[in-house]
């Protein structure tokens, strides 16, 4: 983006200085970042959050076991610098873990690292931070922010392509990343397992791992078997013509573009495109029945205010690890916004976020609560994307 | 890190080693390093010094050298008092009642606890009031013929309060019940005469009044039946097995010496400071209570608690402030859940999770409590605030 100005994760054009809080996992990542903001001159406070964990499994959850909160303060101890735990447990389970289960009740595909970011990363961690009287939020998440012509902060992709978490980022407003910093966001993760050793920091063989954090390594199907069973009611599956092909165990076990585990057997592979949540019905489908062009996203932050434009082209990311794709974004009131990817896209999932890009610029996301075909009338089709944007656009 | 201009307000926790301490200590690392058990002449060299030690200990708390029982540290000597007399009173007397107050450390409380749920003992709470005290009356009411044994906080950690030891001593020893006390943070400023106390079985740690880490002591009066938790070799009379660890035993009865001798100027020293920190506090910060008895606390033990305040964040920003202060007993993993001494007096939790504990020591000065008590209204408004936002975001 030519107006940007790079800011180096902590920036070189501006100085940045004083106290700020580094969120520590225990990886290297996090640690790292500490690492490059003592050598910055910053005054770092390392802090560790204590998420919730289901009674018993204290040890598997992923990033705050004793051994990780170990490893954190043993960093915090080579860098030289104070190390604090915050325990969130209990607003982590009444929000990030209650929303996981209710949004799995309803049908959708929750994506509970987004609230945990929003609620309490960058909303409790970083009131604390300010407390302690901290300028900044540091995180050890792969982005880069900049200013945009107006002095607006712009939230980047990340240099290394590969490891970019712009995505999980893409809640953050203004007031937020003004107070943000990602030491990261200019290295490449080979590096930053380099300058770990070059640091004394004796993380860089801790495994990494993409599963949600309170599921302690474990399928997502039966930590809801454990504490959510009155939401798995079995009911039928069916074809999108509606014939009963087989059962299924709750269709919260299944998600949007699943194709193992539906126990048909049929001649050419289904896989599920839709969940009708009225009739506690799975609809299966064929491979070409899970391309689809369009979807409604709801919940929108855009992190430079909303656009100006009626409609506006750009690049719809909806996963963590999804291909961004072309599409037309129209925006419409209450942050919403229909989206018409240029080409079938598969396994839209409501409930995950969908995220949008102009180049290497984040402009936001939000979530997806439903995803249609533009060529098709019908329930899933256009006929019902015309009403949703005749009701709500501008 | 640095913490060389910080100001240590947290003696309750541990204490600094006084330096003639560690001075007393240096030989026996290298030099006069034999095994007391040892039959040649180094061993002989050691058990005279920890003999000496135990005479030392015996003179300050007014017992028999051989009432002495030397451990690692004030829990180990809890646990042994707990499980040594419980294990030989079932023995004995097919006694396994056992009575505590709620307000004693885990070492004493988590210990009974497992008492009760792995071996059949049956535990009972005794009352308190509201600022922790245990009234005798009460002990003598829940005596029982099969009681194995009592046991009582002498000055509690978390709010200071001293309790009525010799009374409710004098309690047991009219229906022949062991009784036992948690003398761990009296240490430093009450007395230890054991006659004067009633007590048969008393803890000590050496690191709350100036020792080291590491080493402690468990006074058993002569004829307490006391069977051994760790066993192995006869050392200690065969009730603690292990070797002993003469340097810091040496090092335990050279501290308990130094402040018996030096607790009058001590006090003298916290006292006033104590007070100043309560008074400022509860007349300057709104919602702020003490906790603990008003005058039976400990000369240099301050705690408060302020309503609606996240008491570990209030830590966090004393800390970068540069006091050193705790809430309650030290914990490291920021646990929210309420003090159980604090909820044993009856404090709302809104209450509970907002308390601070500062307390003194030998070395604190004047213009660091003032210097504190200018930071802390801040940091009481900061941890309110973000009391608050965790409320609204979950409501």
């Amino acid at each position: 983006m030519s107006e940007s100005v790079s800011m180096n994760g902590g920036n070189s054009m501006e100085q940045r200085s004083g106290r700020v809080v580094v969120a520590l996992s225990g990886g290297v990542d996090s640690s790292v970042a500490a690492g490059l903001l003592v050598e910055d001159g910053y005054e770092v406070v390392g802090m560790m959050l204590r998420l919730w964990n289901e009674p018993g499994r204290a040890d598997s959850n992923r990033c705050c076991t004793p051994d990780s909160m170990a490893a954190a303060r043993r960093v915090c101890a080579t860098l030289a610098i104070p190390f604090y735990v915050v325990d969130v447990r209990e607003v982590f389970r009444k929000i990030v873990v209650s929303g996981f289960i209710a949004g799995y009740a309803k049908g959708i595909t929750p994506n509970p690292c987004l609230e945990c970011n929003r609620h309490i990363r960058w909303q409790l961690l970083l009131e604390r931070a300010l407390a302690l009287e901290a300028g900044y939020l540091a995180t050890g998440h792969y982005a880069r922010l900049a200013r945009g012509r107006d002095g607006h902060f712009l939230l980047l992709r990340a240099i290394d392509e590969a490891k970019d978490q712009s995505y999980v980022l893409h809640t953050l407003n203004q007031s937020q990343l003004a107070r943000a910093l990602f030491p990261l966001g200019e290295h490449r993760k080979s590096s930053v397992r380099e300058m770990a050793r070059r640091l004394g920091l004796m993380v860089h063989d801790r495994p990494e791992s993409q599963d949600l954090c309170f599921l302690a390594g474990d399928d997502y199907r039966k930590f809801l078997k454990r504490n959510a069973p009155e939401i798995l009611t079995p009911g039928q599956i069916t074809n999108s013509a509606g014939e009963i092909l087989g059962e299924h165990r709750g269709l919260a076990n299944y998600t949007i573009g699943q194709r193992k585990g539906l126990g048909i057997s049929t001649p050419n592979p289904l896989y599920v495109i839709a969940k009708d949540m009225k009739n506690n019905t799975l609809i299966v489908g064929r491979f070409d029945e899970l391309g689809k062009d369009t979807m409604i996203v709801e919940e929108i932050n855009w992190i430079n205010g909303p656009p100006a434009d009626y409609s506006f082209r750009a690049l719809a990311q909806i996963r963590y690890t999804a291909t961004p794709q072309a599409a037309l974004i129209t925006p419409m009131q209450n942050n919403r916004a229909g989206v018409r990817f240029d080409h079938m896209v598969r396994d839209i999932t409501p409930g995950q976020a969908a995220v949008f890009y102009d180049g290497e610029v984040c402009l936001g996301g939000g979530i997806i609560t439903s995803a249609m075909n533009s060529t098709e009338e019908g329930p899933h089709g256009l006929g019902r994307l015309t009403t949703i944007c005749a009701n709500t656009i501008r | 890190m640095l913490i060389d201009k910080m100001v240590y307000l947290d003696n309750a926790a541990t204490t600094p080693v006084d330096p003639r301490v560690v001075e007393a200590m240096l030989p026996y690392f290298n030099q006069a390093f034999g095994n007391p058990s040892s039959i040649h002449r180094y061993g002989q060299q050691a058990e005279e010094a920890i003999e000496n030690a135990r005479d030392c200990l015996a003179g300050l708390l007014n017992c028999r050298p051989s009432e002495i029982v030397f451990t690692a540290c004030g829990s180990e000597s809890d646990n042994l008092a707990l499980r040594g007399v419980a294990f030989a009173a079932r023995q004995q007397r097919g006694a396994d009642h056992l009575l505590i107050s709620p307000v004693e450390h885990h070492a004493v409380s988590h210990t009974a606890l497992q008492l009760a749920d792995l071996h059949g003992f049956s535990l009972e709470w005794l009352p308190v009031d509201e600022y922790g005290l245990v009234d005798p009356d009460e002990v003598h009411a829940r005596l029982r013929a099969n009681t194995a044994l009592v046991s009582v906080i002498y000055a509690n950690n978390e709010i200071g309060t001293v309790n009525p030891i010799s009374e409710i001593g004098e309690v047991c020893r009219q229906q022949g019940v062991p009784f036992h006390t948690d003398a761990v943070q009296a240490g430093a400023y009450l007395d230890l005469d054991v006659e004067a106390l009633n007590v048969d079985l008393l803890s000590i740690g050496a690191h709350k009044f100036y020792g080291p880490k590491g080493v402690g002591a468990l006074y058993v009066r002569n004829g307490t039946p006391l069977l051994p938790v760790q066993t192995g070799g006869s050392q200690e009379s065969g009730r603690r097995a292990g070797t002993s660890n003469v340097p810091l035993i040496i090092g335990m009865a050279k501290a308990l010496e130094l402040v018996h001798l030096e607790r009058q100027a001590i006090i003298e020293r916290v006292l006033p400071l104590r007070d100043l920190v309560i008074k400022t506090v509860l007349a300057g910060i709104p919602d702020s209570r003490l906790t603990g008895h008003p005058t039976y606390r400990l000369p240099n033990h301050a705690s408060i608690v302020f309503k609606g305040a996240d008491s570990n964040s209030l830590l966090m920003y004393l800390d970068l402030k540069g006091f050193a202060c705790s809430s309650g007993s030290a914990c490291k993993t920021g646990n929210p859940e309420p003090s159980e001494v604090l909820l044993a007096l009856g404090l709302p939790v809104e209450w509970a999770l907002g308390s601070l504990r500062i307390t003194s020591g030998a070395h604190t000065t004047p213009a660091e409590i003032e210097a504190f008590l200018s930071v802390l209204p801040d940091g009481v408004v900061k941890a309110r605030s973000l009391w608050q936002s965790a409320s609204s975001i979950t409501e």
